[in-house]
């Protein structure tokens, strides 16, 4: 029905190469940035309902990072969540100590996780797969030993440093709503660069050294410099994402990025789909939204339906609700192996056959 | 078509959010809210703290509530994560609570500028930081009722008077490697150098599962006098077992608050952990005439009364509930209707020797002691009971106090 190629022809080099160029998609990116703008307006402008969005939203920075290095340039790193420590605690220190705005503690995160990231990438050059894997879990636990034992960069005991709510031009980023618009800034700038850059000439080199390195090491492509490259792409993203959730949070607390939030980042891509960018987004979503829906409906509905009021069976909701997660999980990968960016994908073509589906 | 099935799938689940997202307004109630870990790592201490919260604000209600009005208790489960702690405390302020109990340290830490801004009190019962007793500095927080710095100072004012430690007393410190396990190091250092103990620290990395080199090397090596442990989750039975396999007596241990819980004698085993110093800053135990109330609840109920009524995390939560109670209380009575996070707030700094019949420690809250004192009691593990072995004390009270100065004076300067 929607037969969207049809009569779409590019008459420049410049249009043919552009991100979106079937007019459709062109369309449904501006409505989608337009949504995204009103979006506290569509959603009641709720304190609460934006404090979701806003976690949602930084986690997909940070996913959409890792998978850059995971899903593109297939290399498995168990040590996001210590670059994004490294990220928030630089930005933290710079913010606290000696008084740096905001924007500039991030790029500094970003920039400074990249260093880091790209020390710990250098193993990548020899393992592969499990075996670098658990060298990025090193990195993990030598990341989070530092911040935890050196004062200077952890702040004390408390291995917490708080930082002032930022500014920009005398607004004070105080409630929810202006948050998220700061949040929106990065995400935007996150996820649109991302897309362009796997279809360049870099990505496309992660995608090489991804499907066969030796391959791609023969068609000329230099490894030794992509897969650092894919390091520092991805923990710059980390380092953004963690000093964007330093200032979100006003405090940096390595707690907030321990191993377990390294794995869940695995999780969000595997979830949303390996390779996609649009997945990362899926993914973050589904790992963040859905153990608050779970918790505001399963309670809801044993005290709406059953009549069950929550104190009496208070700790076999919080487990049941753990259990519908972890099936859920399993139910969507045995569905879509390749994530929930290929399910969207699968249906959308669906529908550019309807109803001829055949 | 598969596609179909999913789609409609789909739609269910968003009918379910529907349903979900339906808030019940009831008006004239005071909101409280609460959040807790029933499933993350501090599960032992949620599945038990978090019923005595309920227990007692249903038998405030019982009672007729706080001065006529009924109290609504709303709990959030967050699982001892930092975005699920923030999303919980956006909800319950959405839902109009005036106060807050917040739940787990990386959550209060998170949570601690939004109780600024918003001007909603929050309760971190043993939680928080220990600076933030400073009430000029953080107004809306209350680490009630022991800071860790108050409870070391009352740990080694305890070795001094009780333990007879003089200068040159070998004490051990056994801590878990976190912030929360670090933090009393700067007060056990410097009341060490003060007193001229021998003091060093052994830190254990997390999970905490795994001490045995630790364990040794106090018991044979430095030959500790006394040992004070700082340990969580399974770590405090692992300690109590590896002490005792090293010929360590465990009256000569003194655990911190989140370290001697009746679960971790029953993993420890019972007969192993005899004699084990534990510190409390709820009593322990169904003697209380507030515990008798609720376990009298229950039979009126004709309910079975849990097994953890009067035991040690549940009767935290009972104190909890308590405090939030009075300060609530004492906030309509100085400021009338209606509660608003600032009046309660006043309401907290005036709680003054609440004691509930000897269940808390004779509490006196001020603008400038947000933690009522830094009262603490011991008990010891006797039979399968952990009975009462001093009375309500605490210890080097004016170097915490200097530590808490010193700390805001830290951050001025940053």
């Amino acid at each position: 029905m929607i037969n969207r190629e049809a009569g779409v022809f590019q008459t420049s080099y410049r249009s043919d190469m552009a991100l979106y160029t079937l007019p459709l998609a062109k369309i449904t990116v501006w409505v989608t940035l337009g949504l995204l703008l009103i979006l506290p307006l569509l959603l009641g402008n709720n304190e609460h309902t934006m404090s979701i969005v806003n976690t949602i939203a930084l986690a997909a920075i940070s996913a959409i990072g890792l998978n850059i290095l995971n899903g593109y340039t297939g290399q498995i790193s168990l040590g996001h969540g210590a670059f994004m420590a490294v990220g928030g605690y630089t930005a933290a220190i710079l913010s606290s100590r000696y008084g740096m705005p905001f924007w500039f503690g991030i790029l500094a995160g970003g920039s400074m996780a990249a260093l880091v990231g790209t020390l710990f990438g250098i193993p990548s050059l020899r393992i592969k797969g499990l075996y670098l894997a658990i060298a990025t879990l090193a990195a993990q636990l030598i990341i989070e030993w530092t911040i935890n034992h050196v004062s200077w960069i952890g702040g004390g005991a408390q291995s917490s440093i708080y930082v002032d709510t930022p500014r920009f031009l005398g607004l004070a980023f105080n409630n929810e709503l202006r948050r998220y618009y700061l949040i929106l800034v990065f995400f935007l700038l996150a996820y649109f660069a991302a897309q362009n850059l796997v279809r360049s000439r870099v990505g496309r080199a992660f995608i090489a050294i991804r499907d066969r390195d030796v391959a791609a090491e023969i068609i000329g492509v230099n490894i030794f410099k992509y897969k650092l490259l894919a390091f520092a792409v991805s923990s710059f993203y980390a380092g953004v994402a963690g000093a964007l959730w330093t200032y979100y949070l006003r405090i940096a607390n390595y707690e907030n990025f321990t191993l377990g939030v390294s794995i869940e980042y695995l999780t969000m891509i595997i979830i949303g789909g390996l390779g996609s960018v649009l997945g990362s987004v899926l993914g973050a979503i589904f790992i963040k939204l859905l153990p608050i829906v779970l918790d505001l409906s399963v309670i809801r509905i044993a005290k709406g339906v059953f009549g069950i009021p929550y104190e009496s069976v208070a700790n076999f909701l919080a487990n049941f609700q753990l259990f519908i997660f972890g099936a859920l999980i399993i139910l969507f990968l045995i569905a879509e192996p390749e994530g929930l960016a290929r399910l969207w994908e699968n249906i959308k073509r669906y529908f550019r056959l309807w109803p001829y589906a055949y | 078509m598969r596609l179909r099935r999913w789609l409609v799938g789909c739609l269910a689940l968003a009918w379910v959010i529907g349903v979900g997202s339906v808030v019940p307004a009831v008006a004239d109630e005071i909101v409280i809210g609460g959040q807790c870990d029933r499933t993350g790592p501090t599960k032992p201490v949620g599945i038990q703290l978090c019923p005595g919260v309920f227990d007692y604000i249903k038998l405030v209600n019982k009672q007729g509530g706080v001065k006529g009005h009924t109290l609504r208790y709303i709990e959030v489960e967050n699982g001892y994560k930092v975005d699920r702690g923030v999303e919980a405390y956006e909800r319950l302020k959405r839902d109009g609570a005036v106060v807050v109990l917040d739940y787990g340290t990386p959550i209060v830490y998170a949570l601690t500028p939004r109780h600024m801004e918003d001007k909603i009190p929050g309760l971190t019962p043993g939680f928080g930081r220990a600076d933030s007793t400073d009430g000029e500095r953080y107004p809306y927080i209350f680490p009630m009722a022991a800071s860790y710095w108050s409870q070391m100072g009352a740990a080694m004012q305890y070795l001094k008077d009780k333990g007879g430690a003089k200068k040159g007393t070998k004490i051990a410190y056994l801590f878990y490697d976190n912030p929360a396990g670090r933090e009393p190091l700067s007060i056990f250092n410097r009341i060490c150098e003060m007193e001229g103990y021998e003091c060093r620290d052994f830190a254990v990395p997390a999970p905490g599962v795994e001490m045995a080199s630790q364990v040794l090397d106090i018991t044979r090596r430095m030959r500790a006098d006394w040992v004070v442990g700082h340990l969580f989750g399974n770590a405090p039975a692992v300690s109590i077992k590896e002490l005792k396999k090293n010929g360590f007596s465990l009256d000569k241990v003194v655990s911190l608050v989140w370290g001697a819980g009746e679960e971790d004698m029953r993993t420890a085993g019972w007969d192993t952990a005899q004699g084990y110093l534990g510190m409390q800053f709820a009593g322990v135990g169904r003697d209380f005439p507030v515990i008798q109330d609720i376990v009298k609840m229950y039979q009126a109920e004709n309910q079975e009364v849990p097994e953890y009524v009067g035991w040690v995390y549940y009767n935290r939560g009972v104190l909890v509930a308590a405090l939030i109670v009075e300060a609530i209380r004492l906030a309509i009575e100085h400021d009338g209707l209606p509660v608003t996070g600032d009046k309660v707030k006043k309401g907290f700094e005036t709680i003054k020797d609440f004691t509930l019949g000897g269940f808390l420690p004779p509490l006196t809250v001020m603008a400038s002691d947000h933690e009522g004192g830094g009262w603490v009691r011991m008990y010891q593990t006797k039979g399968e009971k952990l009975v009462p072995f001093t009375d309500w004390f605490r210890g080097y009270r004016e170097i915490v106090l200097e530590e808490v100065k010193k700390a805001a004076k830290a951050e001025e300067k940053k």
